[in-house]
């Protein structure tokens, strides 16, 4: 995304903010949205840009998180680009919209901006919503692209990221943030503006969209998730799963941090836990602790075939999530059983430090020596 | 003359309006569904806006009426209509867009939407089919279910200790800032139908020229909800409904 032209374009902004920049930016046509923190700041951001009145974006206070799901549900039906951002109780409301949205193959783009729960929670950051977003609390088969960014400039990349993959798939995405990466300042490149769709590209991109467009010449269409007939319905959700498949073969993505070929254990960690866990492993690899990192850049598809490989030469595995434990379970399956996997991090709005995080892995190491390995072997 | 000789173009004096298709519906003998959405494809063919109208139809006895008028139609989520019509419209805002909503759907689950809906004054129409009775599901109280009225739920009648009041979500409306127009109609009589038809172009052209929200309440008829024949189901409506809810235009800003 940045290159040396732009070494002037570096601005110093909250996630949130970028959020909502960035949107306006990618040519987004709307966005609709209930106050929550730690993510108010997009729509507060959105009310002083105005962009309705520079690139014609809509920018709507919705009366509720229910409200602002199916607005995104219409909209999507029409086929124009729109987003919605919540944070873990609201995200949590927009659940049944999320799966109507999935079954009409919806585009459109929710941005979820953690913090500690469960129920009212705290407003402090938290990762306690991998599962929301990765198994999602909606009825029936279903699947969204999630996408974890881990910094500010992630932030914007995400959501042009997001605008093309829910396009190209015809499924919502979630960019999973948490409140660190969406109260926290940093240096930021935006992206140049690109001009909003017209009417005559979203009819040619979207010919199953209910617009009204060319409506003489062509059959209505009508999308809805009812059906009465069970077959056909099996059949609607045989051919999503086989998208499904699809997108788990050709999106999932992750970035290795100092992993080499003699790496003998592997943390994983998304989000915020990856910037805490950077540290860590540095402090680690310092004492001469061959470990390196993985964090997953989807979290759905999740990146299970790069663990899998690394699982083969590595002695074990560290996740960590500001959570009880939630992508522990897909660090797990991934494995394949070929390396334990234990689990460190804060929950309900405490963030681990890196000294936490190291303090886990001599734990974990210590126990995977006892376990595998001559006594002495790391422990300086 | 043959019968082939009469049947010609220049001697008719009715037909089925060209956006309805000859899908069966699944509505019931008696109901006042098929009327409505006969009003409504002739507005719109009168009107000319088939390509620019955007219809949301909702979850209850019309959550199939994609099915029967040749309009792009987007089936909503129970209660969710008119913040899915709020977004389409401020997207599309030179389009006609309306939602279809029966009483539960508008006055008891989509209560909220529905209310800030018409509060910011959005440019939709909203058609409201109130026959008292939860119709799809089988004939369970509604939030517009009269007071000592026998449903599936409230079997010995509604009671307010037990169920609480009818809500006259139509007398709010009126209420609000947002709405310009607000009636009450029924399909009960010919005379009745054109009225009907009347408001609902009305409430079209409103949307079409920005003008605010407007609210037509059809008082309706559920037969087969009711446990009466048609034409019992039409005097029941008339001798019960009509009182409770009257006839009538309950705002109108604009004239």
């Amino acid at each position: 995304m940045m290159d040396n032209n732009q070494q002037n374009d570096y601005k110093l902004l909250k996630g949130n903010e970028v959020i909502a920049l960035a949107a306006i930016r990618y040519g987004y046509d709307g966005f609709f949205g209930y106050p929550i923190t730690p993510q108010s700041e997009v729509l507060e951001t959105l009310a002083v840009e105005k962009p309705w009145e520079t690139t014609g974006m809509v920018v709507l206070q919705a009366e509720s998180e229910v409200a602002s799901i199916n607005m995104l549900y219409g909209a999507g039906c029409t086929g124009k680009l729109v987003f919605t951002s919540s944070s873990s109780p609201g995200i949590a409301l927009m659940q049944e919209g999320i799966s109507y949205m999935c079954g009409n193959e919806l585009p459109g783009v929710i941005v979820s901006v953690g913090r500690g729960g469960p129920g009212l929670g705290t407003i402090q950051p938290g990762q306690a919503d991998y599962n929301q977003a990765v198994y999602g609390g909606g009825n029936g088969d279903y699947n969204c692209i999630v996408l974890a960014p881990n910094s500010v400039q992630e932030m914007a990349d995400c959501m042009g990221k997001a605008a093309q993959l829910t396009f190209k798939w015809r499924t919502p995405v979630i960019i999973l943030s948490d409140g660190v990466i969406g109260q926290m300042m940093e240096k930021v490149i935006l992206p140049p503006f690109t001009p909003r769709r017209t009417d005559a590209e979203i009819a040619a991109q979207c010919p199953w969209a209910t617009n009204g467009i060319g409506l003489k010449s062509r059959h209505y269409n009508a999308l809805s998730t009812l059906e009465f007939d069970p077959q056909v319905m099996e059949d609607r959700n045989r051919a999503m799963a086989e998208k499904y498949k699809r997108i788990q073969a050709e999106e999932a993505d992750y970035e290795l941090y100092r992993v080499d070929d003699d790496t003998d254990y592997l943390i994983v960690a998304y989000g915020i836990s990856s910037r805490v866990s950077m540290k860590a492993v540095d402090i680690l690899r310092e004492n001469g602790i061959k470990v390196g990192m993985l964090r997953p850049k989807t979290l759905w598809p999740f990146p299970s075939k790069a663990i899998s490989k690394l699982s083969e030469k590595i002695k074990s595995i560290l996740c960590v999530e500001q959570s009880e434990g939630q992508m522990i379970h897909d660090v797990r399956l991934a494995t394949e059983g070929q390396a334990t996997v234990y689990h460190t991090g804060r929950s309900g709005g405490m963030i681990s430090s890196p000294v936490d995080v190291v303090d886990a892995f001599k734990s974990m190491a210590r126990e995977t020596i006892t376990k595998n390995w001559p006594k002495g072997y790391w422990i300086k | 003359m043959t019968k082939e000789e009469l049947i010609i173009p220049e001697n008719r004096v009715y037909g089925k309006p060209s956006l309805m298709n000859d899908t069966p519906m699944h509505y019931c003998p008696g109901c006042s569904h098929g009327l409505v959405h006969k009003i409504i494809a002739e507005v719109i063919e009168e009107m000319g806006i088939e390509e620019d109208t955007i219809a949301i139809c909702p979850v209850g006895c019309a959550v199939f009426a994609y099915r029967y008028l040749n309009v792009d139609w987007i089936e909503a989520s129970h209660g969710r209509a008119p913040a899915c019509a709020s977004a389409v419209n401020r997207l599309w805002p030179n389009k006609l867009t309306f939602t279809y909503q029966g009483d539960g759907d508008m006055a008891c689950i989509g209560t909220g939407e529905s209310i800030h809906a018409m509060n910011r004054g959005e440019n939709i129409a909203m058609i409201f089919i109130n026959n008292a009775i939860y119709g799809m599901t089988g004939g369970q109280m509604a939030p517009t279910t009269l007071m000592g009225m026998k449903t599936a739920t409230c079997p010995y009648g509604r009671q307010a200790d037990l169920h609480g009041y009818p809500l006259h979500i139509t007398d709010i409306a009126a209420t609000l800032q947002g709405t310009c127009y607000v009636t009450r109609q029924a399909v009960n009589t010919v005379p009745n139908i054109r009225k009907a038809k009347k408001a609902i172009r009305q409430a079209f052209e409103n949307a079409m020229n920005k003008r605010g929200c407007s609210l037509v309440e059809i008082v309706s008829t559920c037969a087969s909800g009711w446990k009466k024949t048609p034409e019992q189901a039409n005097q029941w409506m008339e001798e019960n409904m009509f009182p409770y809810y009257p006839l009538g235009d309950l705002k109108n800003t604009v004239q």
